[in-house]
């Protein structure tokens, strides 16, 4: 019995020794490759620039669909409609029509613009204030702007409740911006599809560099790894120290990627913003948020891991000890 | 402990190396492997540590065909051996420790065995005081003996050495090879491929001769 109770302890402290043996390991393979990569900077640093010009290209393209994507958003919000009535109607059977209007349930607001209005935010935007004031009489029609509720937002619907107003005997003629909203749409799509494409191709890029610099790696350290394997070291051990340097060339040029994107950001701050002031300051530059950031980061180390992964699976069994 | 059965190799451009070699080492024998250069001894030594594969008959290890074990399997024949080469291949960007620790590590050890393990093997080559040391800073005969540290660490059962002291005087010769004398004292079977004959006949242990391939002598 006291025998059994001390042969288990001695099993638990084995598997304890194992693990921590494992550990150990891995923290030492993951400071080793980093240490090795700050022992040649040049050669490091140029590497991880390269796949961080790579990864802020995408990441570049990525960024400004979002902030395409904000901008139709607004638009969306707005497909507004005006309905322009026809010269002879008065602000009052205006309003009245408007009244009727209002009743329709697929509306979200109902705003007239009487004949005075209209002159005085023309003069006001327009420009040509000095010259509206030679003309005897108001020239404008009245306007009812019509914002259908958000329900209503695909095309085919908005269409429709176009003709519909359009069979009204006051209105003269009715306006809604739909091809440039169609137009854009499908820009968009295109730009959506060409950015996983870019993504696609960069993070190839990406995944051949690291391979490349890991193939190099593993040329300067063959001797290493030939004494490894006399040893006695599996194919597993040996990847570690690679591994981890795939990680690390990955993670910093992932770092050095935002680093150069907020740079781009920050010097095409300024026209935004003085671009966003003409247009009511409803545009906001959009930069990734930590979760975005984490992600990215985690995807730039996987990438860099793989590249590692992809070589070392090969070449590890081409290096033969002799 | 070490069998070869009619055991021949071939290469593809260099020819026959052996041909139809058969001994058989008992376990905690001592036995030198001796031959004009290029008569196969490195080729014998690389079939038992499975650098390479023979090409007819059976080498046995501790009873095991290593016609058969797969490659992922490999590593763990390895660290059954304790390997020793002309040339050291040590690690210079090392320290002696971690030179000696390296097949210890390999294996998973925890860092308190290790350590007592390495300064064990350290002590008996008599080294314990250059743990710290990189190998370019010791002799030559220092460094052969850091590797022979390296090779006992890991208490294998059979040591393999491919000339250990074809870099050494005479005098440090002798004494490498006293080493492994203490090696096979206590019951390590050890196979030394070596041209020194002088040494060879001096030590008077077994001694394999290799001519052109073929084992000439196999006397105890």
């Amino acid at each position: 019995m006291k025998n059994k109770v001390h042969s288990r302890h001695q099993q638990s402290n084995g598997f304890l020794d194992k693990s921590q043996a494992y550990l150990h390991i891995h923290l030492h393979a993951l400071f080793s490759s980093l240490g090795r990569l700050s022992r040649n900077p040049f050669t490091s640093l140029m590497t991880a620039v390269v796949m961080a010009i790579a990864i802020s290209l995408a990441l570049g393209f990525y960024l400004l669909l979002a902030n395409m994507q904000q901008l139709t958003a607004g638009i969306e919000a707005n497909n507004q409609i005006s309905l322009f009535l026809k010269a002879g109607v008065s602000d009052r059977s205006g309003e009245q029509l408007a009244q009727q209007i209002r009743k329709n349930k697929q509306l979200d607001k109902v705003v007239l613009i009487s004949k005075k209005q209209a002159l005085k935010e023309f003069k006001d935007y327009s420009g040509f204030g000095d010259v509206l004031d030679i003309l005897e009489t108001n020239p404008l029609p009245v306007v009812i702007q019509i914002l259908p509720k958000n329900t209503l937002d695909d095309l085919q619907s908005l269409e429709q409740l176009l003709m519909e107003f359009e069979q009204l005997v006051q209105v003269d003629f009715s306006q809604i911006d739909m091809q440039w909203v169609e137009r854009l749409q499908s820009i968009m799509q295109i730009m959506q599809r060409g950015s996983i494409l870019l993504s696609g191709l960069l993070g190839l890029a990406v995944l051949f560099i690291t391979g490349n610099t890991i193939r190099l790696e593993l040329q300067n350290r063959q001797d290493e790894v030939q004494i490894a394997k006399l040893v006695g070291a599996t194919h597993s051990f040996i990847q570690w120290p690679f591994l981890y340097t795939g990680f690390w060339l990955g993670f910093i040029a992932g770092i050095m990627a935002c680093l150069l994107v907020a740079l781009m950001i920050m010097i095409i701050q300024n026209p935004i913003e003085n671009l966003s002031i003409l247009y009511d300051g409803s545009f906001k530059l959009l930069f990734l948020n930590l979760t975005e950031t984490l992600v990215l980061l985690a995807m730039t180390s996987l990438l860099g891991i793989l590249g590692a992964w992809g070589v070392l699976h090969y070449q590890l069994q081409q290096i033969k000890p002799e | 402990m070490l069998k070869f059965d009619h055991v021949s190799k071939r290469y593809q451009d260099a020819g026959d190396a052996l041909i139809d070699v058969s001994f058989h080492l008992q376990k905690g024998e001592m036995a030198f492997l001796t031959g004009h250069s290029g008569a196969g001894k490195s080729t014998l030594l690389k079939l038992i540590a499975m650098m390479e594969l023979c090409s007819r008959g059976h080498v046995l290890l501790d009873g095991q065909n290593l016609s058969k074990v797969r490659e992922k399997q490999i590593p763990f024949i390895r660290r059954k051996l304790g390997l020793i080469f002309q040339d050291n291949k040590l690690l210079h960007d090392r320290t002696i420790f971690d030179n000696v620790a390296l097949p210890l590590v390999i294996s998973g050890y925890g860092q308190q065995q290790i350590a007592g393990r390495v300064r064990a093997a350290l002590d008996k080559v008599g080294l314990l005081q250059k743990e710290k040391k990189y190998p370019l800073a010791l002799s030559s005969g220092e460094q052969q003996r850091v590797g022979i540290a390296r090779a006992v660490v890991n208490k294998p059962q059979l040591i393999l050495a491919d000339e250990p002291t074809g870099n050494l005087d005479p005098e440090l010769s002798a004494e490498v090879m006293r080493l492994f004398e203490k090696f096979q004292n206590v019951g390590v079977t050890v196979l030394i491929a070596s041209h020194d004959i002088d040494l060879l006949k001096q030590m008077g242990h077994r001694v394999l001769t290799l001519e052109n391939g073929k084992l000439k002598t196999s006397a105890s």
